[in-house]
């Protein structure tokens, strides 16, 4: 199913034990090291450094520490972390032993999306696997390496991928986002420090600890190192889930999964942003277009109201509700674009939108809220005579 | 004590504790953050956005109420930006609002109001639509407007975090979130306890009690009536407050002038019925004590509990029915006055009972709940016709013109308005205890009790006591020797504390003082808003300040005690008394199955 470029870094060959072996060679402190050398990334959407994040977990002093590995994939289009776990598990299963390793803590806990719930026996026999003829036989000095993983089925929201909606979801309370600081390293399941991390990312630590920093910072572009899996989806000849080398540029990517008559592409998924024709001589990495897993392919065809509306309906449904900007905003931009639809309201009120949008992305309280105004903002300037001059 | 950190809020810098929050520092620079989903006594989630911030070197606006300070930290709170945002803000939050200001019970006293104002909201850039689909719930004491809920979620951090009973709860997602009762079903079908602890943090006017101020004036206006009013103690330092007056504005004589002034034939006061509660109830507490200790007999029930605090006997029986044998069997003192206004006061007044109506003005919502009760009947007619809260009372006094501050100083109506110390300190969370013990102690030791229970007093939200008899009266001496333990608990979340600790044999007393409300009555679920624990302190100051100024200050000394018992009542526990004074109550636990 995956289509890389040349390189393969996360679909690519992995022998079992290899980097939790390398791992329990150095010191904890030496693997977050390496992971901060590595300048990876982390895969699920924000792109915050892996190794700073690892950093700080280890510095955080407790009786408890917990790694959860985020395979809540809600994001529409996307579908690269079911890709990762049917195929490459055991990638991911150690890239989490790995990070335990690392920060102190002897418990993880894979939050699967309740309608992956299929992957359910499957996962549970590789952990019993990996366990039994993995972990059981390593040592860290003279003590037995422990590590155990559990899963737990997600509510079934978006917003529960947000790593503190996952985690008071997983402390039984609502799953809803909470106020940082204090951030789920300091404070996170059952109140304790918890390492939330992507399930691409945990793949992609097994390879750079077994083959090092140096080897891993060969690919990608100096900001942006390594390759990426990407969710390509829409009217495209060959959707699927593709391995790119991260700063590879999006017409390569378009040419590659047989785009043809394209209008335009959501990049970063829907609350990435909508780019044009212009924009595709841009590069999918950190400060150029969002390297998000889901780019989404609109042709010709498409009128892009339609697409803007469907976008909102979603975010609409998804947001939690609880703080006024997102859950009073989605409401009113997709109310706003319905009148627009109609010729209800003139461009004045569109105005009013923008100044909603510019008070969202700067108050909600989560990534949700945060990022509508992207999608609302890049289609309706893409295609101010489509959507407002109708 | 924390550390001090130093931060600059729009220039003014301030030095305060490190885990203030922003918002607290901003208070202390004297810059004044507009709030709305923030309430100082509860949890703060930062979810309404109305108190956003700029933090150098942060790329997003944070919630000052949820957001800690660090050192050095630099604040702007009135960028353009953040005024442009904070608009928007407010903007949304009234385009779901159902503004009614000139017939809503908050009109002028709206969290929603203020910050409309503050913010020079001129026009709602939305459509406003307010939630009609849910209808108005009118089925409990505390009634419910979903058209007016801002969806602060204050009301339920405070059932569910400080009141434990779990009424109200949030339902729906997305634009569909709000702020509802559990499983959304009428308040009356829900474990509601009827403490009115919601109305008080909400800020708008989506939560409020019953109004019976209509049914009172038809009492008054009707010549065939003869109304008799009695005032809770928390009044004496609530109305003043609710009246306009500074917090913790005292004047018991200017409180029966208001009364009289509205039309009402009689101004006397529960004060009186305090004092007798602690009469009946402290020989109840000897009674067991002696049943168990002298007499040696099993299964007497300790720790006696207090039962004074109705929205804590709603607790109690829906909670923790297996304690009802604990509750002393004594009614409220609002119940005992009503019984005997249609009997003892009726008989000597040569009134027909019948034409007599007791209105009641109490701190509290549970009250109305509890004079509804069929079983309050003991005079042969419903022994309190309406209860006020402070807040009703307060409006009446408005609608009469009259000027509290102004009125004259009178002395309340006999029979049933001398009273002492001992009764105004029942307003407090550990007065009744206290009151309790001024007595009994002094009956066992025959010695006075120092004054001031200190261990008993304070706002802490568990109290605990314990006191050595060392020296007997005659008749006690088989008491010599023994420890008696007490607690005073204040909130029902602190009440599910003690009782699941005493359940599970972590703790034992003798005594328990319960009371329903954070800080006991002077936080009453029926007093003025805004409340908060400042504002509590302050009255509950004003309370002992009453006692310490009253010549009298133990309950037995009180003349007209003295005077019903030998005219009506004979002794405490007399029949006569279980007759009018004294009840039982039953299980509820079946409301949250
Ligand atoms: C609304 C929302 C949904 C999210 N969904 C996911 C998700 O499905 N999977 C994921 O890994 N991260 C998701 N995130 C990001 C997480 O909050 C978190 O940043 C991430 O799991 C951290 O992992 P990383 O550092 O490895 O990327 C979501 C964030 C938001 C705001
Ligand atoms: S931004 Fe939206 S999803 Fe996030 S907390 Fe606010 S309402 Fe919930
Ligand atoms: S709640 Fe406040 S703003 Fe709303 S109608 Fe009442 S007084 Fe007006
Ligand atoms: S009155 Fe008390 S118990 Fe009832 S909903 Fe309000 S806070 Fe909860
Ligand atoms: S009822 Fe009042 S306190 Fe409760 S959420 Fe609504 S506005 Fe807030
Ligand atoms: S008052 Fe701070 S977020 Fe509502």
């Amino acid at each position: 199913m995956v289509k890389a470029k040349e390189k393969r870094i996360i679909t690519g060959k992995f022998t079992p034990g290899s980097g939790i072996k390398a791992a329990l060679a150095g010191k904890p402190e030496e693997v977050v090291q390496e992971v901060i050398d590595s300048g990876l990334r982390g895969k699920g959407g924000a792109g915050f450094p892996a190794g700073l994040k690892w950093r700080f977990a280890a510095n955080e002093k407790s009786d408890m520490k917990t790694i959860i590995c985020n395979a809540d994939e809600g994001e529409p289009g996307t579908f690269k972390d079911k890709y990762l776990l049917d195929n490459h598990p055991m990638k991911v299963l150690e890239g989490m032993a790995i990070a335990g390793y690392a920060i102190g803590a002897d418990k993880g806990i894979i939050y699967l999306r309740g309608e992956y719930a299929y992957m359910l026996p499957s996962l549970e026999k590789n952990i019993e696997d990996i366990k039994k003829n993995v972990f059981s036989k390593l040592k860290v000095g003279k003590k037995k390496f422990e590590f155990d993983i559990k899963v737990r089925l997600g509510a079934g929201a978006y917003v529960c991928g947000e790593e503190f909606a996952l985690i008071e979801s997983l402390n039984g309370n609502r799953g809803e986002p909470r106020n940082k600081p204090p951030f789920p390293i300091q404070k996170g399941y059952l109140e304790k420090p918890t390492l939330v991390n992507n399930v691409e990312t945990f793949a992609t630590v097994s390879h750079i600890i077994e083959k090092g920093a140096l080897w891993f910072g060969k690919f990608g572009t100096k900001s942006s190192k390594g390759t990426k899996l990407f969710s390509i989806s829409g009217d495209v000849k060959y959707p699927g889930v593709y391995e790119f080398e991260l700063g590879v540029k999006l017409r390569d990517v378009l040419e590659l999964v047989g785009a043809e008559n394209t209008k335009s592409v959501q990049v970063g998924g829907f609350s990435g942003i909508n780019v044009t024709e212009s924009s595709f001589d841009k590069t999918l990495a950190h400060g150029d277009l969002p390297a998000g897993g889901s780019i989404i392919v609109f042709n010709k065809d498409r009128d892009m109201l339609k697409v803007l509306k469907n976008i909102l309906e979603f975010f609409e449904e998804e947001s939690c509700g609880q703080c006024t900007p997102c859950r009073e905003g989605a409401y009113q931009l997709l109310k706003g674009i319905k009148m627009i639809e109609k010729g209800e309201k003139s461009i004045r009120y569109y105005k009013d939108l923008c100044d909603l949008c510019a008070t969202m992305k700067d108050s909600a309280k989560c990534g949700l809220g945060l990022s509508i105004p992207s999608p609302f903002l890049s289609i309706t300037n893409n295609f101010k005579d489509e959507i407002l001059y109708r | 004590m924390s550390d001090k950190v130093k931060v600059t809020i729009d220039g003014i810098e301030v030095n305060v504790p490190a885990d203030f929050t922003v918002l607290q520092a901003a208070q202390l620079a004297g810059v004044d953050i507009p709030t709305l989903c923030y309430h100082p006594d509860l949890r703060n989630t930062g979810n309404c956005r109305v108190c956003i911030v700029e933090i150098e070197g942060l790329p997003l606006f944070q919630p000052s109420c949820a957001f800690n300070v660090w050192d050095g930290m630099k604040v702007m709170t009135n960028t353009p930006e953040l005024r442009k945002a904070r608009k928007m803000i407010v903007e949304l939050i009234i385009s779901r609002h159902n503004t009614e200001c000139l017939n809503c019970d908050s009109n002028k006293n709206c969290e929603l109001q203020d910050l409309a104002d503050k913010l020079n909201i001129q026009d709602v850039r939305f459509e406003i639509e307010p939630d009609f689909d849910h209808p108005i719930d009118n089925s409990l004491i505390v009634q419910r407007d979903p058209s007016k809920c801002v969806n602060c979620g204050r009301c339920i951090r405070m059932c569910n975090e400080i009141q434990t009973v779990n009424a109200l709860d949030w339902a729906g997602r997305g634009y569909e979130k709000m702020a509802m009762t559990t499983m959304e079903v009428p308040l009356a079908e829900t474990a509601c306890i009827s403490c009115g602890q919601c109305i008080n943090v909400c800020p708008v006017g989506a939560l409020v009690e019953r109004d019976d101020t209509e049914i009172a004036w038809k009492y008054i206006e009707d010549p065939e009536i003869h109304t008799v009013v009695q005032t809770a103690p928390a009044i004496r330092a609530g109305i003043g407050e609710a009246c306009g007056l500074e917090e913790g504005y005292l004047s018991a004589p200017k409180m029966f002038a208001a009364i009289k002034k509205l039309g009402f034939d009689k101004a006397m006061d529960t004060n009186f019925t305090a004092d007798l509660t602690i009469l009946e109830e402290g020989t109840e507490f000897l009674t067991r004590v002696t049943h168990a200790v002298k007499e040696g007999k099993e299964g007497i029930a300790f720790p006696m509990l207090t039962s004074c605090s109705p929205g804590w006997i709603n607790f109690i029986e829906t909670y923790y029915p297996d304690f009802l044998d604990n509750l002393s069997t004594c009614k409220s003192p609002q119940q005992m006055f009503g019984a005997l206004a249609k009997t003892y006061y009726a008989e000597k007044a040569g009134i027909d009972p019948s034409k007599i109506r007791v209105i009641s003005i109490m701190p509290c919502t549970a009250k109305k709940f509890e004079c509804d009760r069929p079983e309050m009947n003991s005079s042969g007619y419903k022994d309190v016709d309406i209860v006020l809260t402070t807040r009703e009372f307060a409006k009446m006094i408005k609608t009469a013109n009259i000027d509290f501050d102004k009125l004259e100083e009178i002395k309340p109506d006999d029979p049933m308005g001398v009273s002492t110390g001992a009764a105004d300190i029942f307003a407090n969370t550990g007065g009744v205890m206290e009151a309790a013990l001024r007595t009994v102690w002094e009956i066992i030791t025959g010695d006075a009790l120092t004054l001031e229970l200190t261990p008993v007093r304070g706002l802490t939200g568990i109290k605990e006591a314990e006191v050595t008899i060392e020296k007997a009266a005659e008749g006690y001496e088989w008491l010599k020797g023994v420890t008696v333990k007490v607690a005073v608990v204040n909130s029902t979340g602190n009440a599910r504390k003690l009782f699941d600790a005493i359940r599970a044999g972590e703790k034992s007393y003798h005594f328990v003082e319960v009371m329903c409300c954070p800080g006991g009555c002077i936080g009453g679920g029926g007093q003025a808003k805004p409340t908060s624990w400042e504002i509590k302190a302050k009255r509950a100051a004003a309370i002992y300040k009453e006692d310490e100024n009253r010549e009298l200050r133990k309950s037995h000394e009180s003349p007209a005690v003295a005077q019903i018992y030998e005219e009506f009542l004979t002794k405490p526990n007399s029949h006569k008394a279980h007759e009018l004074l004294h009840t039982h109550y039953k299980s509820k636990a079946h409301l949250i199955k």
